[in-house]
């Protein structure tokens, strides 16, 4: 069963992939690097207090922007292990699920989860469980698709094994 | 059963079926993959990953280092070399090398790599920019983009759509961005999330082709997956100009399709409209904008980097000074529009006027260079992306605007609009 749990960092609307990683730092590909770096013009503590597990929790059209992938390869890095929004922008929704990052669109979530909460995700059924508070919450299901991807762990992984 | 909008009637013929609806999942074949200096260096990497080696079709492939070409730095130089050796390994035909390229969505449909009715993916987001012709064409990250090379195909979700009916006739200074800086305003950015943007209308005839390019290109900031328009005379005669050997393929929306919600644009009401910081949906016209002193003008960019901006730029800059204490930079798109902009006299009556011209690069619309702002710095720009930090220090800020308005605010120094310096 695929679980995480983690602390929250809770950041509003149309967080944009220029906030996600700016593109001064877009001449590396270098994941490493890219997660020093990692929502700086937005929050200049995250870099520095994320943790392996941690969770971002947002509101609605996170990821807006460019389709750098930099920008879900720069959370992954993180070490955060599921960001959960009200919705995502479509070009960043593709490419996390094709990096295998994981990913939840939960309303009720988002109205509840406060910043520095302990959450946790249990992947198999959608069920997001704020553990400060205790209130749980279903997040929703992806189509058969793209939950045979997200399986494969990315896209190529699912291309390579067709 | 409804029908299909034009967007869908060209997934289902590249899907090879016969019909498809809003929400189901298809894989279809791809006419053109494209990439950047940025994010193919990523894509190349993945495509390492691929248990089948090399490229489904050299010949659809296009790889234009634009972002930060002339090499900014050592690291971008790296990058773009990445770009070159695998464009070379694996003999791409449209590699485009510092000399011969543009900006990307500029170059693109100038070289008629893009036509009516092909199914486009690139890894950049203003990618949509081609529905301007009549294509699909939507942006993908690096990872789709290594697929889409290794395979030739790509998974969508067919989108359903929101009708934009167009009419009327645009005053003198109003141009394709105010059209789609009002739509944004109007619906925010995420007000076509996941949806197609379909431009229809009896005032399309009234919208020139690098009028309706800038608007393809910004559906992404109203988080649209593509934004189209029907293929008309206009869009013909551009084809046929540039793309002379290229089969194009007119798809029309079917009467009975289906819309999410449907608008009237009437262009005779519109007025020159600014996206403030820093969202592109905050928009004001001229009747709620005060005195906004500015640092710097940019006009340049996939969005309004063609000729068409650079001779409204330089009407209004002609026998005119850029305000002292204002940097004026203009970027043309590609390397045509820059020797037909010297033909023009364009480059003569900038420099004389105190802008810069630079070769084409996207340079400063991601603040890489060529016009980094630093703390508090303001910017009128004529780019598509207002965000924070965008073009430089976080505490900066970047007001989005058509060419008139970002040569007329190079004028004052302030944002201005084009009758506070030309009739």
């Amino acid at each position: 069963m695929k679980t995480a749990k983690g602390t929250v960092f809770r950041y509003g609307d149309n967080v944009d992939t220029d906030v996600i990683i700016p593109a001064r730092y877009l001449n590396t590909t270098d994941a490493g690097e890219l997660a020093k770096h990692c929502m700086e013009d937005i929050d200049k503590e995250f870099a520095s207090k994320v943790k392996a597990g941690d969770i971002i929790v947002a509101d609605k059209n996170f990821g807006c922007g460019s389709s750098r992938e930099h920008a879900p390869i720069a959370i992954k890095a993180s070490g955060v292990s599921c960001v959960i929004a009200r919705s995502f922008a479509r070009i960043f929704y593709r490419n996390s699920i094709n990096i295998g990052l994981p990913i939840i669109e939960c309303d009720e979530a988002a109205d509840a989860i406060k910043n520095g909460d302990v959450v946790s995700i249990d992947f198999d059924t959608g069920i997001i469980t704020d553990e400060t508070t205790g209130s749980s919450f279903k997040g929703q299901a992806f189509p058969p698709f793209m939950q045979k991807i997200i399986d494969s762990e990315g896209l190529i992984n699912y291309i390579n094994s067709k | 059963m409804s029908g299909m909008t034009m967007s869908q009637k060209i997934l289902a013929a590249h899907a090879g079926l016969d019909k498809v609806e809003a929400g189901q999942l298809i894989e279809a074949d791809l006419d053109l993959v494209l990439g950047n200096d940025i994010t193919s260096p990523v894509a190349i990497g993945e495509l390492k990953k691929f248990t089948k080696e090399g490229v489904f079709d050299k010949d659809k492939i296009a790889l234009v280092p634009d972002h930060f070409v002339p090499n900014k730095d050592i690291k971008s130089a790296e990058n773009c070399k990445c770009v070159r050796e695998f464009a070379i390994r694996n003999n791409i035909t449209n590699y485009f090398e510092v000399g011969k390229m543009g900006i990307e969505h500029a170059l693109l449909p100038e070289q008629g790599l893009t036509v009516a009715g092909d199914l486009i993916i690139g890894a950049d987001s203003h990618t949509c920019t081609y529905g301007a012709l009549g294509a699909f064409s939507t942006g993908i990250g690096s990872t789709d983009m290594a697929a889409g090379m290794a395979t030739g195909k790509a998974w969508f979700k067919v989108p359903s759509a929101i009708k934009f009916n167009i009419v009327g006739k645009p005053s003198k200074w109003v141009s394709g961005k105010d059209v789609i800086l009002h739509i944004i305003g109007m619906i925010g950015v995420d007000g076509a999330l996941y949806k197609s943007m379909e431009f229809v209308g009896e005032g399309i005839k009234n919208l020139t082709m690098d009028d309706r390019f800038t608007i393809a290109n910004m559906a992404i900031e109203a988080g649209g997956k593509n934004g189209i328009f029907p293929v008309d005379d206009i869009a013909i005669e551009y084809m046929k100009e540039h793309a002379p050997n290229k089969k194009y393929v007119v798809y029309e929306a079917d009467e009975d399709a289906v819309y999410d919600e449907e608008y009237t644009i009437d262009l005779s009401t519109l007025k020159s409209t600014v996206a403030y910081p820093h969202l592109p949906e905050n928009t004001h016209t001229f009747d709620d904008i005060e005195d906004i002193k500015i640092d710097q003008v940019v006009i340049g960019s996939c969005t309004n980097g063609r000729i068409d901006d650079l001779r409204i730029s330089a009407e209004i800059l002609n026998g005119r000074h850029v305000a002292d204490g204002v940097r004026c930079i203009v970027i043309p798109a590609t390397q045509k529009i820059y020797l037909q902009a010297m033909e023009e006299g364009l480059i003569k009556t900038f420099i004389e006027a105190g802008a810069i011209v630079s070769t084409p690069t996207c340079g400063p619309c991601l603040g890489g260079y060529m016009g980094v702002l630093a703390s508090k710095e303001r910017c009128v720009s004529t780019t598509n992306r207002n965000f924070v930090g965008r073009m430089g220090a976080i505490d900066s800020e970047i007001y989005l605007a058509s060419p008139a308005v970002a040569a007329a605010s190079a004028i004052t120094g302030k944002l201005s609009q084009p009758s506070e310096v030309i009739d």
